[in-house]
């Protein structure tokens, strides 16, 4: 109880900066004692990585999991996901469903395909593909048989194939994603809370599917760093819509229902894929981690798993931008940093509900699980998952969804 | 009882005169010979069969909902001496003050043709029409210089005219007493009290559930919100305008609105009507208004910087370059006492009339919410517009209109927030000064678009603008204590400056319902 929280950063970001300041916490370097460091992915690989021979002291706590690429990096995330469906299927589970095509009818989640280091595109594609790096890294070969150390050898990148949406929803003849902030405090048992405020980006040209099109990168990406650039870029609103605007604008247009079960289905995919990574991942009690997850929405109101992000951007492009995530960060360290006191990683990381802010519990799966083995088959099948599931927000458990 | 009679019997002669040239005339007649074939037409009772079978099959209903679309707009019944302009409003000194504002505003433009080398109208080159039906859909994204166009008026500039109306026959004498009306609005409109906006708003009453109150997150829904969207679906089956309006006093749920809205405005998308709106849009092809920079000009400083909004950039060029070149609106101004100027295209097509009036944009993004067809999102504006919208741009004594609203704001305020009034009076901060902007726009803008929407339901179930009134004077009374300790006109602005966290209706319940007064 003594002393105030010490803090690092290297990520220098206002909205980061002014949080820290306002609990009265104190800033330190990397060298000294620290309580709180809140490192880029970067650092995080350094801190973990075996070399450095790093040890956590009872009173750290960091930002990231050691290992969380098993969940942003793309072909990782295709590994564990599909590793997930085949022990689902094992089981006997009724959520590895799969239709008379052969397609997952519950777990067919995100885009990607697995794909490393050769081009291996179907020769006639019925929808358009396209590729994206998973990630860059070097080629090693040891460097002599005695020791074991390596050598770089070349440079060398992976790529994911990728089903391309040539059908999102447009709204207003606009291609949009959607950014939701999701915050792990424990793999396992899984509790995972999400971000009320996320929002929807908008490109600020209109969408055409001609291939012609193809090339004009503000059309398709709608990362905002890259729509920028694009001449029609909006300085004042950043071309972003909350996601209960999304809401009431879907609900007036297509009807409640299809928009229930559009976030219903949004808040699956989100777990799925945190419960897919959760037995690799590296639960270490010193670590929480929140997520940018871009999920896109096809025009028969499906989402589809884009991405996720370990490190979310923490620039804001406009002054509500900038509130936005200054609460994000505030509802945060409130979370994992119960009563912005000198941490405890041995605490049970279960934090009253006062303290939620703007997140909402997405998954607790000790309460999930204190509910008896039974619930689990009641799951996705027969269950209508009617207006309830988004609304009472009174109880503890996994209140957004019907389903566990 | 006779006048009555007669005065009904009138009425019904009038709108039977303006259905039969409609299109739902010509739909009934079809109807009724294609039911001769049916076996239980019979001609001894043909009269009486075909009845039965328009009530059987819904034709009824429409003809219904159609007579109570038109009983809506109608004006109340006169003198049969009376001219058509004492119809449209029988205040002379009104009519007077309108026909100058439009003076105005046409030399406005005028002028600013002629600064600017400008045809007021020009007929299109070929090679422009075609460029532009290419980019209809991309309209906000082509950026012309309009750095020389200035709007033609701001709403602080109709403020000052409606400040300075007189009516010549009244004089109140120079000693001030309790009656004294400290606002800006000098004109001695009558205008409804708390105790009368009980009566007429009584749906909205504490017992009443409402969405808006009783659908927020700490209601269980069984409550109310349950059987009230079920209600919603019957009344939508029965295709009933009449039972929508009274529904939608409540409220309406976000899935039926776009629907409820369409049923009470009697619209219904024939074809014949996107027609219509695809003939708009070759005129707006063909010929080129000086208005119509103007439009772009203020989509792009209001809606597209704003928030929500900006997504539907396009659909707002879209609707209002077509609506100003629409003079079926003309014929609803009868009854107004509005004629917007008129400019004449010259070209060897002869003279061709097209309206010019101000782009009201404020209020069509909001219903893009709602729909995303363009003629459909067009006819529904264009109705909004003629019963409701215009009465906020032209100076009248219809207790809808924007003198009356604003006089029922300073009065409310007055009578029930003395201390405050005379607070803001004092600090040069007029109350009006700075409500005026949110009702002459319906709040547009300044709410949260889920909150403008149920605010925009009641405008719709009880046909009436007054709610606009109210609700900016429910504003005053939720912000008046912050509001007692400001000290200048510029901080007042600052406490009511963000209005888009408010929720409007238990605002305007607790301000007609609990207050003490």
């Amino acid at each position: 109880m003594a002393g105030k929280v010490k803090w690092v950063t290297d990520i220098e970001k206002s909205v980061l900066i002014n949080n820290f300041e306002k609990r009265g916490w104190v800033q330190v370097t990397e060298n000294e004692d620290w309580n709180f460091y809140w490192m880029s992915v970067q650092t995080i690989r350094n801190v973990f990585s075996v070399e450095a021979g790093y040890r956590l002291s009872d009173d750290q706590i960091v930002n990231h999991f050691p290992n969380h690429y098993e969940l942003t990096r793309k072909d990782l995330m295709v590994k564990n996901i599909k590793r997930y469906r085949k022990e689902l299927e094992k089981e006997g589970s009724p959520l590895a469903e799969k239709d008379e095509n052969g397609k997952y009818l519950y777990l067919g989640l995100c885009v990607f395909h697995r794909l490393m280091f050769s081009v291996n595109i179907p020769r006639r594609p019925v929808q358009p593909w396209i590729m994206i790096l998973s990630h860059r890294f070097k080629k090693c070969v040891p460097k002599d048989s005695k020791t074991s150390s390596f050598v770089s050898q070349s440079n060398k990148e992976a790529y994911v194939i990728s089903l391309y949406i040539n059908n999102p929803l447009l709204i207003g003849g606009r291609k949009f994603d959607l950014r939701l902030y999701v915050l792990v405090s424990t793999y396992r048992p899984l509790r995972c809370y999400m971000y009320k405020l996320g929002f929807c980006r908008f490109c600020t040209v209109k969408y055409t599917p001609s291939t012609s099109e193809l090339d004009n990168m503000f059309v398709h990406l709608t990362n905002v760093a890259i729509q920028k650039h694009g001449e029609d870029y909006n300085h004042i609103h950043g071309g972003k819509w909350t996601v209960s605007n999304l809401r009431l604008y879907l609900e007036s247009t297509r009807g409640k229902e299809v928009t229930s079960k559009l976030f219903d289905e949004i808040h699956w995919i989100i777990v799925q894929s945190l419960k897919a990574v959760a037995p690799v991942m590296n639960n270490d009690k010193h670590c929480f981690e929140c997520y940018g997850y871009d999920i896109i929405i096809d025009d028969k109101l499906k989402p589809w798993l884009i991405e996720v992000n370990a490190s979310p951007s923490l620039t804001s492009s406009t002054a509500n931008d900038r509130i936005l995530k200054y609460n994000l960060i505030n509802d945060t360290l409130n979370i994992a940093v119960p009563n912005g006191e000198i941490p405890d990683c041995k605490w049970n990381k279960s934090p009253p509900k006062e303290v939620l802010g703007n997140y909402e519990i997405l998954y607790d799966e000790e309460l999930a699980q204190g509910d008896g083995a039974d619930r689990e088959l009641r799951s996705r099948q027969g269950q209508s998952l009617g207006p309830r599931a988004g609304r009472s927000r009174d109880s503890g458990r996994a209140v957004l969804t019907t389903w566990k | 009882m006779l006048q009555e009679e007669s005065d009904l019997s009138l009425i019904i002669a009038q709108i039977v005169q303006k259905l039969k040239g409609s299109n739902l005339y010509s739909q009934l007649e079809r109807q009724a010979w294609a039911s001769l074939q049916r076996p239980e037409i019979k001609l001894e009772s043909l009269k009486e069969d075909i009845k039965e079978f328009f009530k059987i099959s819904g034709w009824e209903k429409k003809l219904q909902n159609a007579v109570y679309s038109e009983l809506s707009v109608f004006p109340l019944p006169s003198h049969p001496a009376a001219p058509p302009e004492h119809l449209k409003e029988p205040l002379v000194y009104m009519r007077k003050a309108q026909g100058s504002w439009e003076k105005r505003i046409l030399k406005s433009l005028n002028s600013m043709c002629t600064e600017l080398s400008i045809p007021l109208a020009r007929k299109r080159p070929v090679g422009e029409q075609k460029e532009l039906l290419n980019k209809w859909n991309e309209m906000g994204t082509d950026e012309p210089d309009l750095s020389l166009f200035r709007p033609v008026y701001a709403p602080k500039d109709f403020l000052e005219v409606l400040i300075n109306l007189r009516n010549p026959n009244y004089e109140n004498g120079d000693s001030l007493s309790f009656r004294t009306h400290l606002g800006l609005i000098q004109v001695p409109l009558k205008v409804k009290d708390i105790p009368e906006l009980k009566e007429c708003f009584v749906e909205l009453g504490l017992n009443i559930g409402q969405l808006g109150i009783d659908d927020s997150t700490q209601v269980p829904p069984e409550l109310f919100e349950n059987e009230h969207v079920r209600i919603g679906q019957k009344v939508l089956a029965q295709q009933d305008s009449a039972a929508a309006q009274q529904y939608i006093r409540q409220g309406s749920p976000t899935a039926l609105r776009a629907e409820l809205w369409a049923l009470i405005l009697n619209i219904s998308s024939q074809p014949e009507d996107v027609l219509y709106y695809e003939q708009l849009k070759t005129n707006v092809i063909q010929h080129d208004l000086l208005v119509d920079s103007l439009i772009y000009k203020d989509v792009k400083l209001t809606a597209s910087n704003d928030d929500y909004y900006f997504v539907f950039e396009d659909y707002l060029y879209q609707v209002l370059l077509c609506f100003s070149r629409d003079t079926s609106v003309l014929s609803h101004f009868a009854f107004n006492s509005a004629s917007p100027p008129k400019s004449y295209i010259r070209g060897k097509l002869g003279l061709e009339e097209y309206a010019v009036f101000y782009p009201p944009n404020g209020k069509i993004a909001p219903l893009c919410f709602l729909y995303h067809e363009p003629s459909k999102l067009y006819q529904i504006f264009r109705e909004m517009y003629v019963r409701f919208f215009f009465r906020l741009h032209s100076i009248s004594s219809h207790p809808s209109g924007i003198v009356s609203l604003c006089l029922l704001f300073e009065t409310l305020l007055q009578t029930y927030l003395p201390q405050l009034f005379y607070h803001l009076r004092e600090i040069g901060a007029q109350p009006l000064r700075i409500s005026f902007k949110w009702m002459v726009r319906a709040f547009s803008g300044y709410l949260a678009t889920d909150q403008l929407l149920l605010l925009w339901d009641r405008i719709l179930g009880y046909n009436s603008l007054e709610i606009l009134a109210v609700l900016a004077a429910a504003v005053f009374a939720f912000r008046a204590v912050n509001l007692m300790e400001v000290t200048s006109l510029a901080a007042a602005e600052a406490v009511l400056a963000d209005l888009s966290t408010l929720k409007v209706m238990p605002l305007l319940q607790i301000f007609l319902f609990a207050t003490v007064t």
